[in-house]
């Protein structure tokens, strides 16, 4: 499979080309998530297919240039109308995204329809646009790709400060004299060009997910910015390959549907892992609070008994302990950690008593808490 | 004091706000001398925050202007720092504290430089003023509301601007925290700086500021707490229903 990926052409070709569009949508879809604007990666794409049609029908030729230019005309016109139906009525964003990608998605498929039910045959080929055919990729489409995908890189690195102040507080950017609707435009454009990039391979359907699912797991990695964005696109860009290499194994597996599937298991693998925000570290959290709490509260509940009892060398029984604990059932467990630190022994059948050192422990324990001392 | 008009800090003319049909601000003449620590208080609705907005130009007036020292404000940005409430941003933002202090020298940067060396001192002196030096690199969700607000003011204190618009900056803040950042308003004033607060607890008033405007809708007054801080001023602006013993305060100013 390694040696395919080296020696193979049209393999090689394929995974280059999804490797740097997960790359590209990876590095871009980050600004997107961050904004809470992860519907725009959705509605460029399903807003491009109208695009798509409308530059088949009007030249009647399949360059695929051609073809970019229409969908990348016809996302931008969708985004702008999101913005402009956001800023000027009461509908939240959601609801923009939400109207304009249906509007301009059912126009796309009325007009694929119609070029479809024509006499001639010249239309085969274009609901590859709805579901993508990376197996078609060809060098030069690669190349457009390494181009126009190290441009946008270049944007987001020579407008790094810019489109940072733009996600994290807009109107703050404002006051402060940059022209934030003028960044904002920059910032949504690079992203419609990258989700066009997208379309010919993965398709105007699965395309959101790879400007969402990137970004979604570098977050669980990093707090950092910066970080994030080059996390985000070396996951992408590890999908990608991962996909092409995958969907290469099996004939007639969808490369495209392969490759999201790649970043979903990213995105999983993400949230269950991840330090600090990772599902499995914040159940270990818990637990071990848990653990330390109970800790605090069975020796500060052997103090109790033994300022009552007057004699500290009193054994007192294991029942006692679990009738005064919120949680009876870990009692037993928690004795035996106290017990391994030595600050409690067992004494007697199943009396217990706070050694010196655990008795010194648990007056300043309860003295930080803020009980006598 | 007859002043002329150059003189205000911040001069504001015929200043209407409205959503819809709605007026939000209706006709705002408010002059500022240089120099003053001002509360801004109403209630509910009154338009505070948007007052503040549309002085920064961030929601567009239907009519009126704002002028900042003598010229209109689009001249005179670089004077001019905002605090916005704590709740308008994601504080889940992937980012440190110092990391947003700097955003403070972004204006002055201006197109594409990056901050270096000297932004990041001076973010860190700000950092020291507001207190916050032991927490420059967590990430500003491990912070308290309190510590959010202070690391917004620093964010501010690194423009070194000659204005300060602060939206509700003692918004979620203990008592602790709010002491301290009413005695760095204070020392801001003592620097010649003019500093405009909208602020919620009347109680605080005569206590923390020298000048004070109050609004609803239109402005009721404004001017020297002490003359216009009174409880028939007060009635006016929230309607009869004075939300503290008014009389026992004024009379104590």
């Amino acid at each position: 499979m390694l040696h395919d990926l080296f020696f193979d052409y049209t393999l090689r070709t394929v995974a280059l080309g999804s490797g740097l569009l997960g790359l590209v949508s990876g590095a871009l879809g980050t600004f997107a998530v961050l904004r809470r604007q992860s519907l725009l990666g959705d509605t460029v794409s399903h807003t491009a297919l109208p695009g798509i049609a409308l530059a088949f029908l009007v030249t009647g030729t399949k360059t695929p240039l051609l073809f970019l230019l229409g969908a990348a005309l016809a996302g931008w016109l969708g985004t702008l109308l999101v913005m402009g139906v956001t800023r000027t009525t009461r509908l939240k964003s959601d609801s923009a995204f939400g109207i304009v990608l249906s509007v301009f998605f059912g126009f796309g498929l009325v007009l694929l329809t119609f070029i479809q039910k024509q006499p001639n045959s010249r239309q085969a080929g274009l609901e590859k646009f709805l579901f993508g055919q990376a197996t078609a990729l060809l060098a030069g489409d690669v190349l457009v790709m390494a181009v126009v995908g190290s441009l946008l890189l270049l944007t987001v690195v020579i407008f790094f400060k810019e489109f940072k102040l733009a996600a994290f507080d807009h109107d703050y950017g404002v006051s402060l004299g940059f022209p934030m609707r003028a960044i904002d435009i920059l910032l949504t454009s690079t992203l419609v060009v990258a989700v066009v990039l997208g379309l010919q391979t993965v398709g105007v359907v699965l395309m959101s997910a790879l400007i969402v699912a990137p970004p979604a797991a570098a977050r669980q990695w990093t707090d950092r910015l910066g970080r994030m964005i080059w996390l985000a696109a070396a996951f992408g860009a590890a999908a990608g390959i991962a996909g092409a290499v995958i969907s290469s194994t099996t004939s007639r597996l969808p490369t495209g549907p392969v490759i999201v599937l790649c970043a979903s298991g990213l995105v999983l693998i993400s949230l269950a892992f991840a330090p600090n925000r990772g599902l499995l570290w914040r159940w270990a959290r818990q637990l071990r609070n848990r653990r330390r709490l109970m800790v605090d509260a069975v020796l500060l509940d052997l103090l109790e008994l033994a300022d009552q009892h007057g004699d500290p060398r009193h054994p007192h029984r294991l029942e006692t302990l679990q009738a005064m604990s919120l949680r009876p059932s870990s009692v037993t467990g928690t004795l035996a950690d106290l017990n391994a630190r030595g600050w409690v022994r067992a004494e007697g059948a199943d009396g217990w008593i706070l050694t010196p050192e655990g008795g010194r422990e648990a007056r300043r324990r309860r003295e930080a808490l803020g009980g006598r001392p | 004091m007859v002043a002329e008009a150059s003189d205000w800090a911040v001069d504001v003319n015929d200043l209407t706000v409205a959503y819809r049909e709605k007026p939000v601000l209706w006709d705002i003449d408010l002059q500022v001398p240089s120099g003053v620590l001002m509360a801004i208080v109403g209630p509910n609705g009154a338009g505070k925050t948007t007052m503040i907005k549309a002085i920064l130009n961030l929601v567009s007036p239907t009519a009126g202007r704002v002028h900042v020292f003598g010229k209109p404000y689009a001249q005179q940005r670089r004077l001019v720092a905002y605090v916005p409430q704590r709740g308008s941003v994601d504080w889940d933002f992937p980012t440190h504290v110092l990391d947003v202090v700097m955003m403070g020298r972004y204006g002055a940067l201006g197109w594409t430089r990056r901050p270096g060396r000297r932004e990041r001192e001076q973010a860190m002196e700000a950092i020291r003023k507001v207190g916050m030096e032991d927490f420059v690199t967590r990430q500003i969700s491990q912070l308290s509301g309190g510590q959010q607000q202070r690391v917004f003011l620093a964010r501010a204190l690194v423009q070194d601007a000659q204005v300060y618009l602060m939206d509700e900056p003692f918004q979620g803040v203990d008592a602790k925290t709010e002491r301290a950042i009413i005695e760095l308003l204070q020392e801001l004033r003592s620097a010649g700086k003019t500093v405009l607060v909208v602020h919620h607890d009347l109680q605080t008033v005569p206590e923390y500021f020298d000048w004070v405007t109050l609004l609803n809708v239109r402005r009721i007054a404004s001017g020297p707490v002490d003359e216009v801080f009174t409880e028939e001023n007060l009635r006016t602006a929230y309607g009869g229903r004075v939300p503290f013993e008014s009389h026992r305060k004024v009379e104590e100013a």
